[in-house]
């Protein structure tokens, strides 16, 4: 079939219009994965070729894992210790905060009180504090507790420290409410009715029902907590005790840091890696969930 | 009546308590330690109630250099984050294959730490006897003359600082842009197509309105953002941000909390507060300005 030359003229356009934008998409594709293949890249060059390197090579043939060996065995920066404490953090903040924000949000959404209104408005208007308002004084509390890395504290009492100022989110509560409040209201007085109580109807209907929300409110809190900097760092003292982030800060400042690139940037790779298997095995769920509350940007 | 009454503040009652000690009352205590002249954390005393607080952070060197980068940070990055989340958005809702791939690749640095990905950045862009950072290679290549972008003058060090925002920020504007553009009604494009609208147009008089909102929505979070940056700072120029010339209000307010001069709350509740002043009028003024433009 003949085309008239006006048409193909439009199509040739409509082509190239095509190839510019995955030209585009694909230079910033680019430009976002080039630090992530530059830290990879580092990390397993030698040390002696790196720095023998003035101007970095963009591959190399001859790949090395004993950067992090040397990350890992590092005794002034215990890149191990790090890990198990974010760990740690990560696990225990994610877990006191499910407890405390699930019956906060089925209070909100399914029983009656007196103040119920007036009380949700005033947790909604703390959604707009900035942490850095209340940190002062947080940090203060702290060392008033000896929940700090004081010379009187022990890990359990710095644990403390570090998980319980963060151990509430009203964005999370608000967010579990309006989902438990999607659930028929039906369903609750039907089980009134059979006499079932009511946590048995939060952890028997609601939560599973929720399970959806529940778990992207669960990595969203899992990466934040993963990539905790400013707290932790103001109330840790002793580098056995540091986070991943405060950690990765102590080897860029330290002398080995410095001198041994490649072993740093395996750290680098050490501590991103987690996320971003994390990311790609619940992509759908993240993304959701950032869209409907992610705040970074 | 009152049973239930008693049940539901059970069920709040953690929420509250730690409500309470973790935000309430620190907001009543950093309006109290911002008044109290020459606070003392040591001793927990004070000599006098008043403002001086505020008059002595306004006339630090210290926090009129991070109030200066910050906005220079502010002005620069969300613009230009927006902007190019923008154009990126539009490209990808115009192409089907490979779009998944993109938008997982688009969305990575969200999920990474700032602090370990910021020292890439560094490497990237040092330039000093041991090593030549990529992109100094780059200058060069292209006959310019190369400068350390990390220890070096103000404008290099100020660009990599903005490069590195717009690259941690892009994330999650171009997930917002994507969704805003896909929830435009198909039928309102294909109105315009029956009647011939051009490109531009239909940009500008359908796409443009219908997602309007959701672009305030990223100017404001931007502002908000960009405004408390800190922890990119640290992982391109260290923790001495003062030395570096490159602090910024919230790593004014945490060194006058914590550094090695000791601890000055007074100061960083002062600092703190005039921070929050700076954001509520400026999302104010945003938001006086959407009503004003966008169209729901």
């Amino acid at each position: 079939m003949e085309q008239s030359p006006l048409k193909s003229g439009a199509l040739h356009r409509a082509r190239a219009g095509r190839i510019i934008t995955y030209v585009l998409l694909t230079l910033w594709a680019l430009i976002v994965l080039f630090p992530f293949y530059w830290m990879i890249l580092s990390s397993v060059k030698s040390t002696a070729a790196y720095n023998a390197e003035l101007t970095p090579s963009f591959f190399t043939l001859r790949p090395t894992m004993e950067n992090y060996l040397a990350a890992f065995s590092s005794e002034d920066t215990p890149l191990g210790s790090y890990l198990l404490n974010t760990l740690l953090y990560t696990v225990l903040t994610t877990a006191l905060m499910m407890l405390i924000i699930i019956p906060a949000a089925f209070a909100f959404a399914r029983l009656k009180f007196r103040g119920k209104n007036l009380l949700f408005t005033l947790f909604l208007s703390l959604m707009m504090i900035p942490s850095e308002l209340v940190i002062i004084t947080n940090f203060a509390t702290v060392a008033t507790l000896h929940l700090n890395d004081g010379p009187a504290g022990s890990a359990v009492r710095l644990f403390l420290g570090l998980i319980l100022p963060s151990a509430t989110s009203v964005f999370y509560i608000y967010l579990l409410k309006e989902n438990f409040e999607g659930i028929p209201e039906e369903l609750y007085k039907a089980a009134k009715v059979d006499g079932t109580s009511d946590l048995k109807y939060l952890l028997k209907v609601m939560l599973p029902i929720s399970r959806p929300t529940v778990v992207t409110i669960v990595i969203l809190k899992v990466i934040e907590c993963w990539n905790a900097y400013v707290w932790p760092r103001l109330i840790t003292v002793h580098e056995k005790n540091f986070l991943v982030s405060n950690g990765i800060q102590a080897i860029r400042e330290s002398g080995s840091g410095r001198a041994n690139v490649p072993a740093m940037m395996a750290a680098v790779v050490v501590v991103s890696v987690p996320l971003i298997v994390l990311f790609l095995v619940f992509r759908d769920k993240i993304m959701a969930g950032v869209s409907r509350g992610g705040t970074k940007g | 009546m009152d049973n239930r009454n008693a049940k539901a503040w059970l069920y709040l009652l953690p929420a509250l308590l730690f409500l309470g000690v973790f935000m309430i009352y620190p907001l009543v205590d950093v309006v109290v330690y911002s008044l109290e002249e020459n606070y003392n954390s040591v001793q927990a005393f004070y000599t006098g109630v008043g403002l001086e607080n505020f008059s002595h952070v306004l006339r630090d060197p210290y926090f009129l250099q991070a109030v200066k980068n910050t906005f220079i940070l502010v002005v620069i990055t969300v613009p230009v984050s927006t902007g190019l989340a923008l154009l990126i958005s539009l490209g990808l809702s115009s192409i089907q294959p490979l779009r998944r791939l993109y938008q997982t690749v688009y969305f990575l640095p969200y999920v990474t730490n700032t602090l370990a990905v910021g020292l890439v950045f560094m490497l990237l862009f040092q330039y000093n006897d041991s090593q030549v950072g990529l992109f100094n290679l780059l200058i060069r290549l292209f006959g310019g003359s190369p400068v350390d972008f990390i220890d070096g003058p103000y404008w290099a060090k100020m660009t990599v600082m903005c490069l590195y925002t717009v690259w941690v920020v892009m994330p999650f504007k171009i997930l917002i842009l994507t969704s805003a553009l896909a929830s435009v009604p198909q039928s309102y494009y294909n109105a315009a197509k029956v009647d011939g609208t051009s490109k531009g147009r239909i940009f500008a008089r359908i796409t443009l309105p219908m997602i309007s909102p959701m672009i305030f929505y990223l100017i404001i979070t931007g502002f908000i953002g960009a405004f408390k940056a800190y922890s990119d700072e640290v992982a391109l120029f260290g923790v001495n941000l003062n030395e570096a010339g490159m602090n910024t209000i919230v790593g004014y307010v945490y060194d006058m909390l914590y550094s090695n001069g000791g601890s000055y709350p007074s100061y960083a509740s002062a600092a703190a507060l005039i921070l929050f002043a700076i954001v509520l009028t400026i999302t104010v003024i945003n938001l006086m300005v959407s009503k004003k433009t966008v169209h729901y």
